[in-house]
């Protein structure tokens, strides 16, 4: 396959950046799409030009450094994956991509397409999390029982993996689905419930606080979700956050 | 921190959005009741209705409710509208939103602010005429065996007041009032004739056929306004659950094309069938 990339280049935080040009030839149908990306960065070396910086790690879907916001969607035109699970099947001989970075406030440029996503670590140290006492005297886990229901909902939600395909996806750059997956995976449980309320108004504020914007209900980011987090999980958070707040 | 936590954060904004909303959505079901009198009911039977949502305390409560809920849900909307933009200062080169979100769903702003346009040419057309003009008062016609037709004016306390009394100066007229001449002895009150003035809106001769596009594509707009918001609504107060969720589709498909489409019809069925 013979491509056109179109792909934003940015040298750093402070620069302006632009959209450039690249033509890519011989593209395999097999590769997936970082592997290309690779090839493209191998000819731009050679050529002794500044290759695209991007992220990217286990590059089998679950780590969650991955990104991109390609031909319009987030993670690419594919559903239920992350980029590094898109391949170039996907595509046509002669098409045009763009490939931007996730474009957010709260998600500064670093480079070309890799972003800051500290702001997701910030959400979480504000309150994803549960105290445990760790001094040997730990409760077993299994102990405590938990129904199959709430244990499966808590695990859906915890399947997310904190990559902002949800902000980058979101017109207005909200981080609701993240933090209601947060939320969510705790407030289920037995062992978070004892910080649910806390929990909820910390993330919040925080997310508030880091410039995201407000959920408009559009679901475009549970279309978008590599992990398919529910936009339930979003409602559970609304719920939570209204009992916490009332309290 | 909890204190302020239902007044400032970017959640509480939603709740008083969806509260706000789910109100006028009320407040849209009663006012569709008193205009399908338009259709079902005769000149009277609005004008009653027309005098009942003026003047009865209840309904004054609940109008301000209303008044207040639009004003709330349209700044609140446009304070949202504004931290969003903020949260993306550069957008995307290429975007393709339409392959995960409705038309509606990523248009709710500027929706909304035709709503508001409409709302505002809405009341000054009807609303600001029933409280503040000067309005011609209802008048009757009443048929007697073997005689001519004789015009009267209806009146509250169900008194016959022929026209002609008014025009030859045995009744003085003041605002809705009927008086003894050069006296403040009240005789009888009128009724506003909101029913002629409605009629005569969407049938003038130069003006009717616009002001009947014009209130049909209103709908339109409000169809697809609400055919996100009412749903959106519930997500927004935590109700999103597969337990409820047929009954809000459901509910949300009445309120959001049912009823517009009934609002819609009545200009229509005035124009081309009155």
């Amino acid at each position: 396959m013979n491509l056109t990339l179109k792909i934003w280049r940015q040298s750093n935080a402070k620069e302006q950046g632009k959209m450039v040009d690249y033509k890519i030839a011989n593209v395999s149908p097999d590769m997936s799409f970082l592997e290309m990306l690779d090839v493209l960065n191998n000819e731009l070396i050679e050529k002794g030009d500044d290759p695209v910086a991007f992220d990217h790690d286990c590059r089998e879907g679950i780590c969650g450094m991955c990104s991109l916001f390609i031909n319009g969607e987030a993670h690419g035109p594919d559903r239920g994956i992350t980029t590094c699970q898109l391949h170039m099947r996907k595509f046509k001989d002669g098409d045009t991509i763009y490939i931007e970075p996730f474009r957010a406030k709260a998600f500064p440029v670093i480079k070309d397409l890799v972003v800051d996503r500290t702001a997701f670590d910030k959400i979480q140290h504000a309150g994803g999390f549960i105290s445990v006492n760790t001094s040997g005297n730990t409760q077993d886990a299994n102990a405590i029982p938990v129904p199959k229901h709430d244990a499966d909902r808590a695990f859906d939600a915890a399947t997310c993996i904190g990559c902002g395909a949800c902000v980058a996806t979101c017109k207005n750059s909200s981080a609701m689905l993240f933090v209601s997956a947060k939320v969510s995976q705790f407030a289920l449980l037995p062992q978070g419930k004892v910080e649910a309320a806390d929990r909820v108004l910390n993330m919040v504020a925080e997310m508030d606080a880091l410039g995201f914007g407000n959920c408009t209900n559009t679901g475009a980011c549970e279309v978008e979700c590599p992990k398919g987090i529910s936009l339930e999980n979003i409602a559970r958070m609304n719920r939570e956050y209204l009992k916490a707040s009332l309290k | 921190m909890a204190k302020s936590a239902l007044l400032k954060s970017s959640l509480a904004k939603k709740y008083w959005m969806a509260l706000t909303g789910l109100f006028l959505c009320l407040f849209l079901v009663g006012h569709l009741a008193g205009n399908l009198q338009l259709i079902f009911g005769d000149a009277s039977a609005f004008n009653e209705y027309a005098l009942f949502m003026t003047t009865n305390p209840a309904v004054k409560v609940l109008s301000y409710v209303t008044y207040i809920s639009i004003l709330f849900h349209a700044i609140d909307g446009i304070v949202l509208t504004i931290q969003n933009k903020k949260a993306r200062p550069i957008g995307y080169a290429k975007n393709n939103a339409a392959a995960n979100s409705s038309f509606s769903s990523r248009n709710m702003a500027i929706l909304g602010t035709l709503l508001l346009v409409f709302i505002v040419t809405h009341m000054a057309n009807f609303w600001a005429k029933m409280h503040f003009a000067e309005m011609p008062l209802q008048k009757v016609e009443v048929k007697v065996e073997g005689q001519e037709p004789v015009l009267i004016y209806k009146t509250v306390q169900q008194q016959a007041i022929p026209v002609n009394a008014v025009e030859m100066g045995q009744l003085e007229v003041k605002g809705t009032q009927f008086f003894q001449p050069g006296t403040d002895l009240k005789v009888a009150d009128g009724y506003k004739d909101l029913h002629k003035i409605t009629v005569e809106f969407f049938k003038n001769e130069k003006t009717g056929l616009i002001a009947t596009i014009a209130y049909v594509l209103a709908m339109v707009v409000l169809g697809f306004h609400l055919s996100h918001g009412f749903g959106s609504a519930f997500q927004s107060l935590g109700v999103n659950n597969p337990k409820y969720r047929g009954c809000i589709k459901g509910l949300s498909f009445i309120i959001a094309y049912v009823i517009p489409a009934l609002f819609a019809i009545i200009p229509v069925y005035i124009h081309f069938f009155k």
